[in-house]
């Protein structure tokens, strides 16, 4: 190899690495960017649309010294942009303030809270991915059959119906009249202090400390909303399965794959979806991060004590401290993911990573 | 002139399907018959367009159909009568109203969450869209990172801290759910802008001296229009979805007003016996927003060719 080559050669690596750095460098202007304006918005939530926040917190009651105090505790007699300053420097430390409900920080309750909701929108991505991919692979192969009309109409029953009504009425058929699981809640109150979670994902707690009977408890209470949310993810993931199949489904590889005598099976689940799966991914992310946030109407209606639970009691009670740290929490993880997607999209496929 | 009169088509069909049109006029309603037959074509988004007919006709002579008030009951003889029961078709809620009254009345405050939202978040995504993708370089840059910020939060929780920290209430229940919906439209209308701004008729709108904000509101925003009330149209379902849930929480629409949110919200207390009070109120929820579905599919496949191959 002559010189100029090896020359070229490293030069086209550092190329690429120049190259490399730019796009993560742009990938953290834009979480910094996203994030800064999630805190702003919330920022702007909690401090300038209420007349007076020292009065959203004492109430009309409090004497003047109170006020004067509160207020200057609470720094709003710093400007404006002191005071968002200081409000993004603590909420990086994941410093929320105390909810007034409950008194702890809000990031402690939080903690506490946030496990139920992992678990519950895992399970429903789950039950969403694994019947929803296949009935949008079916739809796109049957195209125009009665299978495929059936999996449009699931998909629209689930655009158009309202899920906290759902959720009652499952509650209504599944849990009253067919007594096929449990009530509205976690975990039986005769297990409520017998059983102590470790990482809080009950599920598997129970199984890692061999407690069947507990196990079995915990799916009889999670199956349902699992199941509810479950069907709100395959609505969006079978359409989307279809679509994109649809598209591989026309390729020329797949006219190869045929001429060279593949099976069909063999075309449709290996080829084909193979190649789907790369936007099937960002699609499932961005389900699941759906979700989370769907989580806030379902948890009310199933008495879940998750993140969205304490959102919607917070807010009955004009707690707005834990309204925004939930806010922002959700929100924090709502980003991460959409922007996690869009990464995985660009490594996993080479199409996009080339240009 | 007299080639015009040989020419002319005998009948309406074919003066609409004119190559020829002989005005603007009728240009226009010839492509407006175009994009009208591939609609109609799909049984589908006919009937969507027929549930929301209805509704608006229910909206609008509410106050002749309804066969009793909606705010009044009969608490002495009507309490949470089934469905079927004499003279009240859908039962009767524990105030005694009629529940189908306040179905109907409901139509109101559901026509009017979707029609405010599309009038405040519509033209404001088809402004910063247009206006971003239009003057290009650092304003393009500012304008849709604020976009894409605003794109990346979840809409239902921020919508809920909004109408928290603005107190319950179906105006602020509009405005939390239009400022979080724009987004989208500013992007669809910045993308149009694009395939636009540089082709020749905004150039030679241009030499004729146009200034950048004629040409933007008279010359770009109108090529966006088609493919903003596609997506507009589809919002609406998620629209009234985010409403409902709002009254549902007991943010939205105040009592005695018959949000259908909130009459579920109310009839959940007595969904294991009346389970009437909960149920019809979702069902009109689910039968609009299918509506509103299938009308903007049907749009999606009449107004853009090029995405209803899929």
């Amino acid at each position: 190899m002559s010189l100029s080559a090896i020359e070229r050669g490293s030069g086209r690596r550092r190329a690429r690495s120049r190259k490399i750095v730019a796009t993560a460098l742009q990938f953290l202007v834009v979480v910094a960017t996203t994030y800064l304006g999630l805190l702003a918005v919330t920022f702007f939530i909690g401090r300038v649309i209420p007349i007076d926040p020292v009065l959203a917190v004492l109430g009309d009651r409090a004497p003047a010294h109170v006020v004067d105090r509160t207020r200057e505790a609470m720094g709003l007699n710093l400007p404006l942009y002191q005071q968002f300053f200081i409000y993004v420097r603590q909420a990086l430390s994941g410093d929320f303030g105390v909810s007034v409900l409950t008194t702890n920080p809000v990031m402690t309750d939080i903690r506490r809270v946030f496990p139920a909701t992992i678990e519950l929108a895992t399970l429903g991505t789950l039950i969403g991915g694994l019947i929803g991919v296949p009935l949008g692979v079916l739809a796109a192969v049957k195209r125009g059959s009665i299978a495929d009309q059936i999996v449009r109409v699931i998909g629209l029953v689930g655009y158009s119906v309202p899920i906290f009504w759902l959720a009652l009425l499952a509650l209504l058929v599944f849990y009253a009249r067919l007594q096929w699981v449990a009530y509205p809640g976690r975990i039986d109150i005769v297990y409520e202090y017998t059983f102590t979670p470790i990482t809080g994902f009950y599920l598997v707690d129970a199984l890692w400390q061999g407690q069947w009977d507990v196990f079995r408890d915990v799916f009889r209470h999670i199956i349902l909303p699992a199941s509810l949310l479950g069907y709100f993810s395959l609505a969006y993931i079978s359409r989307m399965t279809r679509s994109f199949m649809l598209n591989e489904l026309q390729q020329e590889y797949i006219v190869a794959a045929r001429a060279k005598g593949l099976s069909e099976a063999r075309i449709i689940w290996g080829h084909a979806l193979r190649n789907a799966a790369v936007p099937l991914v960002t699609v499932i992310a961005l389900s699941y991060a759906g979700l989370l946030e769907g989580s806030v109407l379902t948890e009310t209606v199933f008495a879940w004590p998750g993140l969205g639970l304490y959102i919607t009691n917070s807010l009955q009670n004009a707690d707005m401290n834990a309204v925004l740290g939930g806010t922002i929490i959700i929100g924090s993880v709502f980003i991460g993911i959409n922007l996690l997607s869009d990464l995985l999209y660009r490594t996993l496929d080479p199409r996009t990573r080339a240009r | 002139m007299s080639l015009a009169t040989e020419t002319r088509p005998t009948t309406r069909r074919e003066w609409l399907l004119s190559d020829r049109p002989q005005s603007r006029l009728q240009a226009r309603l010839g492509r407006a018959y175009m994009t009208w037959r591939r609609f109609s074509a799909n049984r589908l988004a006919v009937a969507g367009l027929l549930i929301l007919l209805a509704l608006v006709l229910v909206a609008a002579f509410a106050d002749q159909i309804a066969p009793h008030s909606p705010f009044v009951g009969n608490l002495a003889g009507a309490r949470l009568l089934p469905p079927g029961s004499d003279g009240y078709l859908l039962g009767t809620d524990d105030q005694g109203r009629d529940i189908l009254s306040r179905l109907i009345h409901g139509s109101r405050l559901t026509l009017m969450v979707v029609a405010l939202v599309a009038i405040i978040a519509a033209p404001v995504g088809l402004i910063v869209g247009a206006v971003a993708g239009y003057a290009g370089g650092w304003i393009d840059a500012i304008l849709m990172r604020v976009t894409d910020i605003f794109l990346a939060f979840p809409k239902l929780v921020l919508a809920l801290a909004f109408v928290a920290a603005l107190g319950p209430g179906i105006e602020n229940a509009v405005i939390a759910i239009a400022i979080t919906s724009w987004p989208p439209y500013a992007r669809i209308a910045r993308a149009e802008t694009l395939t636009v701004r540089n082709s020749d008729y905004i150039a030679a709108v241009r030499l004729m001296g146009a200034s950048p904000m004629r040409i933007v509101i008279r010359h770009v925003m109108p090529m966006c229009l088609s493919s903003l009330i596609v997506r507009v149209t589809l919002d609406m379902a998620g629209i009234i979805l985010t409403a409902a849930g709002l009254g549902f929480l007991g943010l939205g629409a105040q009592p005695p007003l018959p949000e259908w949110g909130a009459m579920i919200a109310s009839g959940r207390r007595f969904i294991l016996d009346q389970w009437w009070v909960a149920t019809m109120p979702g069902i009109a929820i689910l039968i609009v927003s299918l509506g509103f579905n299938l009308l903007g599919d049907g749009l999606r496949d009449a107004l853009d060719p090029r995405e209803s191959g899929q």
